[in-house]
């Protein structure tokens, strides 16, 4: 198949061979679980559960709040032992409401949890609805809720389903074991999934850097008309979805659009791996392989943990650290975020812990910019980085917007080959907080007027009405009056 | 227990201002080698000269400007800049040519603009053009070469007397090929005569002519130049955009009128047309940043290049070929930038005829 080139990008060392032969490993079950109930993006899931209450695994402990939200399942059997507030998988270390569950060891899936005979047989939107309720998230990291990517097919004309198979965060083989190790499985949630979306064709594209999983796909997919498996050049962004679009199709989203505005859908392995799970076994996402690795790591694995396993089981796991890591993450080192402490929860999006030493993030400290263009030639959006940050930095965040902020994916590639170690992405999150802020409160701005505007409006009325109602009562007295005298004269 | 909170990524390619700098200056080497080899002891200390008052005069003006002196002194610009500078002084000027440059190109050129990566104009071409323009003499003094312990070659003492003492060596100047040729021709004389008597290409490819310090080998600046090419760290937009302009131009003109004109061969291989196009030309903070933006400034560089020695005033035009092109980056960088992803060349979103979006009454 013919493949299209991206503009930019990066070859970070990938240092996968640090986790990559190591096969998927169930973790014991942990003391305790901390279930965020917002590990998706839209709104936070609604407790259904008391304190105290039994519940068995799979068993809906809050449900799916709004058109864009996504229910939470018990990863486990056991007993609810917190509602409360708890330390979030984010760098802010604040705190979230969270569903403590205390295992009772047992890992009872609910009496209620079944499958469906042939998932093909379902009508799309009962595929979809099936997604939904088993609470499926996209598991690359960015957690959209995949049912409303399913049903896209209402609003647009999808030719094609793509897999991402790309894992092009480096360190990161959790998708890349569970390719290798549950190649049906995987293969079937596509199926499933390029049946709810209604369309003909399914692009798998892994990376070259897997060759193992691309020839074990490449077998698995053989025997499907329709799915093709592609090998990927090895280049980060390659799993930016709009990018790994355009490598297979030749066309670019247009900007502030959706892979969908040119007819493509993408989804992660593991959430195809999900959707199995959920329409042939009606299992919920309460479980996920997550990578633990980097140089402080004692034994890096591929861990099946429950949703809620906080990192510090995972990390005492995979033998503890060698060394004080000199910053821990979630997720890969190039859009990762990094953690203030081990106590926190992994989540639906968590692909990966990296314990990472000093030689590995390669810190150092900012220098002035030289303007050495190796940022404008690194970013796959053609944006020039040095330019938007020079504007962030003092403070004219409209000419950073002018200059394509909001075009910005994030990336950190322009960040990755800066010879003057700037911290790009730090300008850029800060201008586009600072943006959102400045919108929110423009709207709050907006609509205090608006309401105010009202008012006065309503008041000027109100003193209309009181007017008029004087008036009235004055002219049918003086009406009264003159009838009255009338009488008396007549 | 507490770990570092900075924004992603948390992997760094293994660069640095430093390791930037140092790998140009690895590149100079040979070619600075081959011109401290063959231009002799006056050379060096020139040369060193040079190197210590813009390491001086930056360590001073930090310190003035109340920076931190250290990083900024070891990140390498300013020990490129005076480098570049020395590279492109007569090899045999006296010694306070390189403390007047090395004042010129950093403070003047680098500092005063705010220092690294704030200078609008390149910081050597700054003070070269300067020093040509008010010691027109000893700037354009050129010897032939005489290499290092040579029979004719002055020794230690003898160049300490040239650098230092202000001891004169007429027996020996030597016009560069340049200039040579600009006052033949003027003279009316044919240009292949006067090129048979003074331009040997292998001559001119090795560097073995008159010239300065550290322009005369094409050849080992050539490779000097391929070796950052391969290592990624100039890219080959304006070298390339450069070189073709001139070799072109040189290439009709020459043709149309061979009696007046010189040919491409003599445009590359003579003065600073290599060191210039890898070496100068290509200063990141002086040159535009987009693609089609540095092959615009390479054409521009080259294109004033071969108007300033066809028809200007001096027979070098590489100073201020860069001068003038240095001023026009910000308004290149402000009008020749890349596209943007899914959008077109004026910003707007892009649109495909058969749009995938099913429209709102056809939904329903």
């Amino acid at each position: 198949m013919r493949l299209f080139k991206i503009r930019g990008g990066v070859h970070p060392d990938d240092r996968k061979a640090l986790a990559a032969g190591r096969p998927i490993e169930d973790l014991p079950l942990p003391a305790l679980l901390h279930i965020p109930l917002q590990q998706h993006i839209g709104a936070a899931a609604q407790p259904v559960v008391q304190r105290r209450q039994q519940v068995a695994k799979g068993e809906l402990l809050a449900r799916a709040q709004g058109m864009i939200s996504a229910p939470i399942h018990a990863p486990t059997s056991g007993r609810v032992v917190g509602l409360g507030l708890y330390p979030a998988n984010h760098p802010s270390g604040l705190s979230v409401r969270t569903i403590t569950l205390q295992p009772d060891g047992e890992d009872r899936w609910h009496d209620d949890i079944q499958g469906v005979a042939d998932p093909f047989a379902l009508e799309p939107a009962e595929v979809a609805e099936r997604v939904a309720s088993a609470g499926i998230v996209g598991m690359g990291g960015a957690t959209f809720p995949s049912a409303v990517k399913l049903n896209l097919r209402n609003r647009y004309q999808l030719q094609t389903l793509v897999i991402n198979g790309s894992e092009c965060e480096p360190y990161l083989t959790c998708d890349d074991r569970l390719m290798r190790e549950q190649p049906d499985a995987v293969l079937d949630g596509v199926r499933i999934m390029a049946h709810a979306l209604g369309v003909a064709r399914t692009i798998f594209g892994i990376e070259g850097n897997k060759p193992e999983a691309l020839a074990i796909m490449s077998e698995a997919a053989a025997a499907f008309d329709g799915v093709e498996v592609v090998k990927l050049p090895t280049r980060y962004p390659m799993g930016s979805e709009k990018h790994l679009v355009q490598t297979l199709t030749g066309r670019e989203t247009p900007a502030r659009g959706l892979t969908a505005d040119i007819g493509v859908v993408v989804h992660n392995p593991a959430t195809a791996f999900a959707v199995h799970e959920a329409l042939r076994l009606g299992r919920p996402l309460v479980s996920r392989v997550v990578t633990v690795t980097g140089e402080a790591i004692a034994e890096p694995r591929n861990l099946r943990a429950p949703i809620g396993t906080k990192i510090e089981d995972l990390v005492s796991y995979c033998g503890g650290f060698t060394e004080e890591p000199e910053r821990l993450i979630g997720g890969g080192p190039m859009m990762g975020q990094p953690l203030r402490e081990l106590r926190v929860p992994i989540m639906k999006g968590s692909n990966g812990v990296l314990a990472l030493t000093l030689a590995e993030t390669n810190r150092r400290a900012p220098s002035p910019c030289i303007r050495c263009a190796s940022c404008v030639d690194a970013c796959p959006c053609g944006l020039m980085p040095l330019d938007m940050a020079a504007h962030t930095r003092v403070g004219d965040l409209e000419g950073a917007v002018e200059r394509g902020l909001m075009d910005c994916i994030g990336c950190g590639s322009c960040a990755y080959v800066c010879p003057a170690h700037i911290p790009l992405v730090q300008y850029f999150n800060h201008a586009k907080g600072e943006m959102a802020a400045r919108g929110r409160a423009k709207q709050k701005q907006a609509e205090t007027k608006r309401l105010a505007e009202q008012r006065s409006q309503r008041l000027e009325a109100q003193k209309l009405a009181k007017r008029e109602a004087m008036a009235k009562r004055k002219r049918e007295a003086a009406a009264k009056k003159q009838a009255e005298a009338e009488a008396a004269t007549s | 227990m507490t770990h570092t909170i900075a924004a992603s990524p948390h992997a760094h390619a293994p660069v640095s201002v430093g390791r930037t700098m140092g790998l140009v200056i690895l590149a100079l080497l040979p070619a600075t080698l081959f011109g401290l080899y063959q231009f002799g002891w006056p050379a060096l200390f020139l040369f060193l000269v040079t190197l210590g008052a813009c390491l001086g005069f930056e360590a001073l003006s930090l310190i003035l400007a109340g920076k931190p002196v250290r990083p900024s002194l070891m990140d390498g610009s300013a020990l490129l800049t005076a480098w570049l500078l020395a590279m492109t002084l007569p090899p045999w000027a006296p010694w306070w040519i390189g403390v007047v440059g090395g004042l010129l190109a950093v403070v003047l050129g680098k500092q005063l603009f705010g220092g690294i990566g704030q200078n609008l104009f390149n910081p050597a071409m700054v003070a070269r053009v300067a020093l040509l323009t008010s010691f027109p003499l000893e700037m354009t003094r050129f010897i032939q070469p005489q290499p290092l312990f040579s029979a004719d070659a002055p020794g230690f003492l003898q160049g300490l007397a040239i650098s230092f003492g202000g001891q004169s060596y007429d027996a020996v100047t030597g016009a560069s090929i340049l200039g040579h040729v600009r006052t033949e021709l003027g003279q009316g004389l044919p240009l292949a005569e006067v090129l048979s008597q003074a331009f040997d290409p292998i001559d001119a490819l090795l560097g073995v002519v008159p010239g300065s310090l550290g322009e005369t080998s094409a050849l080992l600046l050539l490779l000097g130049g391929l070796f950052l090419l391969y290592k990624g760290v100039i890219s080959w937009q304006i070298p390339a955009a450069m070189l073709g302009t001139i070799i072109l131009l040189a290439t009709v003109t020459s043709l149309l009128g061979p009696e007046r004109y010189p040919d491409a061969l003599f445009h590359v291989l003579s003065g600073a047309t290599i060191l210039c196009a890898f070496f100068i030309a290509t200063d990141p903070v002086t040159s535009p940043v987009s693609f089609s933006g540095q092959l615009l400034f390479g054409a521009g560089v080259g294109l004033l290049v071969f108007a300033i020695r066809t028809w200007g005033g001096y027979p070098e035009g590489i100073g201020f070929a860069i001068l003038l092109m240095n001023a026009c980056t910000p308004m290149i960088d402000h009008y020749l930038k890349p596209r943007v992803y899914g959008r077109d060349r004026r910003g707007k979103p892009l649109e495909y005829d058969d749009d995938a979006e099913i429209p709102a009454e056809k939904a329903r």
